[in-house]
């Protein structure tokens, strides 16, 4: 793992999944109605939207699990359909709800995949256990995994990916079903593969995660990609400022001079002393360098990260127009 | 368009991987005790009943496999019963438990193609068959030669090889059918009450209702009944509707295999043959030649449903 990624991390971001006008359908209806993304070496893409939005089929199209009825996709420069090995060999995917052999233990579950994967015996045992200890399963790698938790299993399915050093994680939803502390830790885990360079594409319903874990975020609905970028960026889109600023301070004047500074497109005043900027940055320094210009005293500065909840929320009931759909 | 690889990548993985299971499993287990034991009685039966009789008889190990006493089928009449069995007990989960376990699309996402998934199931069931009927060979020579005390000879030897091997072929019918069930039904427990049902009506249904499909078909003429023989238009309409089962032509290859002096496996002859008492026996390679068509058979029934389960697995979705 460590020559692949060293060497991808000097290079300029390049595309390594690209969609052009995917499509696929069943029937008539379109599941995945020509999207087009570019996801960039090293980066964390999510993949949100609505139960039955696509984001699985989009998923199982990059691995060539399904076909695509038109359009074009291109993993790592290749056609997973036409050359779904070259594909497989260096992704690995997380599916939704992963299962494992329940009578064999988790090592041997993660031999057969490396078997499948030709792996060398003895590379085979000694990445086995390095992947099982990274993700905290090594003193039970020789328990069967019909003992195992929802949480391990789910753990157990990254290590199958750690372990075939894989340049493109796919985890469909793969905190679904954790507990908090189990969350935070996965995540910590997906950070992991994201600092060895590792690009990592997620779908998920947890909209504070995704935020927190995930460069850029694409939106589906019934098939179409609404909305696609990194969360600030999309907050100004749809919320129509980013960053929401609070300034506590006495001064004369200091509303009118904190109307000046570039980005800010509005200030609320709340009280004598306290103010509230809608941004499209993070405006903290130059609000404090306003209120220090006026000699005025600055007792707090408080900022309010745009929530991709709040987008999420205000997308959909803004868009939304009563349409029934059948989510699974 | 051509496929990138071989589709056989990760054949010999799948194949090592089902047949650990295999062996090590309770359901094969189970199956196991279930042939030994009643293969046993039969053998039993056959060695009482060949141990009174001093005649001379150049096929004493072969009459071990096909002598029976009533109310016991013979050993070969017993097997051409479980070795379905066996089968479908083997292959009726092959798909639908790997959807049902959820392992098929993270199976899937490795470097292999579905081609090698199918395949190393299927052969890995069938190479368990084999090992079990070569276990059970075995038994049968060993019996033969401690309580009939006779070594076999070379030919003995040959004939019950065939067996071996039509057997496994007959088993390969049964097992690709089991798992074309189970890749069409979801539920494993529908797909073996499918295939079970399947096997029931081919083995105990048909041979009732192939005689009277044939009198629909070509009706007897009533002059032969009045003479006491059968219209032999109406036998060979019988015979072939027979033969869909594959049941019928792994007990008529056996029959042409096993019993030396069988000399056609046609219709007419073939009740009067069964006594085995006329014209002397034939010379292995004839018996074989009898047998043949009836193996080919056998072999054809294996891929065209094997092609049918995987065509239909190549389209499926992977997800469930
Ligand atoms: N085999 C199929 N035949 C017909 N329609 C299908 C098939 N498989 C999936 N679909 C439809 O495709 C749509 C998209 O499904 P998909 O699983 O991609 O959604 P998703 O975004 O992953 O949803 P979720 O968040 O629930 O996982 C759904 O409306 C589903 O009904
Ligand atoms: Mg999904």
């Amino acid at each position: 793992m460590t020559d692949q990624s060293s060497e991808s991390r000097g290079t300029a971001p390049d595309p390594v999944i690209a969609a052009r006008g995917l499509t696929r359908r069943y029937g008539a209806t379109a599941v995945v109605d020509a999207i087009d993304f570019d996801i960039a070496r090293g980066e964390v893409f999510g993949l949100l939207g609505p139960n039955g939005a696509g984001k699985t089929t989009t998923i199982l199209m990059m691995l060539g699990l399904t076909e695509n009825s038109s359009g074009e996709i291109r993993v790592l420069g290749f056609d997973p359909a036409r050359e779904p090995l070259k594909v497989k060999r260096r992704v690995g995917y997380l599916p939704d709800a992963v299962g494992f052999y329940d009578q064999l233990t988790a090592t041997e579950n993660l031999a057969y995949t490396a078997k499948l994967m030709g792996l060398a015996r003895a590379e085979r045992a000694r990445l086995i256990e390095a992947a099982l200890l990274r993700v905290g399963l090594a003193d039970v790698a020789s328990k069967r995994v019909a003992t195992f938790s929802r949480g391990m299993r789910q753990r157990l399915g990254l290590a199958e990916i750690i372990m075939k050093r894989a340049e493109i994680a796919i985890l469909d939803e793969p905190t679904s079903g954790l507990d908090p502390q189990a969350t935070l830790e996965f995540l910590g885990l997906i950070g992991e593969l994201k600092a060895e360079g590792i690009t990592v594409l997620l779908s998920s319903h947890m909209l504070d995660q995704v935020q927190r874990i995930c460069d850029r975020v694409a939106l589906f609905k019934a098939g179409r990609i609404v909305l696609m970028g990194a969360v600030p960026d999309l907050a100004v889109k749809v919320l129509g400022a980013g960053f929401v600023v609070e300034v506590e301070a006495e001064g004369p004047g200091i509303a009118r001079r904190l109307a000046l500074i570039p980005g800010v497109t509005q200030v609320e005043t709340l009280a004598v002393d306290r103010f509230r900027m809608t941004a499209e940055r993070d405006v903290r320094a130059d609000a404090a360098r306003a209120v220090v210009a006026v000699d005025g005293a600055l007792r707090r500065l408080s900022v309010d990260e745009p929530s991709l909840e709040a987008i999420y929320a205000r997308y959909f009931q803004t868009t939304s127009t009563g349409d029934i759909r059948h989510a699974a | 368009m051509r496929r990138e690889g071989s589709p056989f990548q990760g054949l010999s993985t799948v194949f090592v991987k089902e047949l650990a299971d295999h062996i090590s499993s309770i359901r094969m287990l189970m199956l196991e005790f279930l042939v030994v034991f009643t293969a046993l009685a039969a053998l039993y039966e056959a060695i009482n009943s060949l141990r009174q009789t001093t005649a001379e008889d150049p096929f004493l190990l072969l009459r071990l496999f096909t002598i029976d006493r009533a109310p016991l089928p013979s050993f070969v009449a017993i097997l051409g019963f479980l070795i379905p069995l066996m089968a479908i007990g083997l292959g009726f989960d092959a798909i639908n438990g790997e959807h049902n376990r959820r392992t098929l699309s993270r199976i899937l996402a490795q470097p292999i193609y579905r081609d090698a998934l199918l395949l190393g199931k299927f052969l890995a069931a069938l190479a368990t068959i084999g090992i079990s009927l070569a276990a059970l060979w075995l038994l049968v020579i060993g019996l033969g030669l401690i309580f009939l005390g006779v070594p076999p000879g070379g030919e003995e030897i040959a004939r019950s090889l065939v067996f071996l091997v039509v057997a496994i072929c007959y088993a390969g019918v049964w097992l690709s059918l089991a798992m074309l069930l189970s890749t069409v039904f979801r539920s494993a427990a529908t797909a073996a009450l499918v295939s079970l049902g399947v096997w029931l009506f081919l083995t105990v249904l048909w041979p009732m209702l192939a005689p009277a499909v044939a009198q629909v078909i070509a009706p007897a003429d009533p002059r032969y009944a009045l003479l006491g023989l059968n219209d032999p238009v109406t036998a060979v309409w019988t015979q072939e509707l027979l033969r869909l089962s594959p049941n019928d032509l792994f007990g008529e290859a056996m029959l042409a295999v096993l019993s030396p002096t069988t000399r056609t496996l046609g219709p007419v002859f073939l009740d009067q043959l069964r006594g085995a008492v006329m014209g002397a026996p034939l010379p292995f390679r004839e018996s074989v030649m009898i047998a043949w068509p009836q193996t080919v058979g056998l072999i054809a029934g294996t891929i065209v449903l094997f092609a049918f389960g995987y065509v239909l697995f190549q389209r499926q979705e992977v997800r469930a």
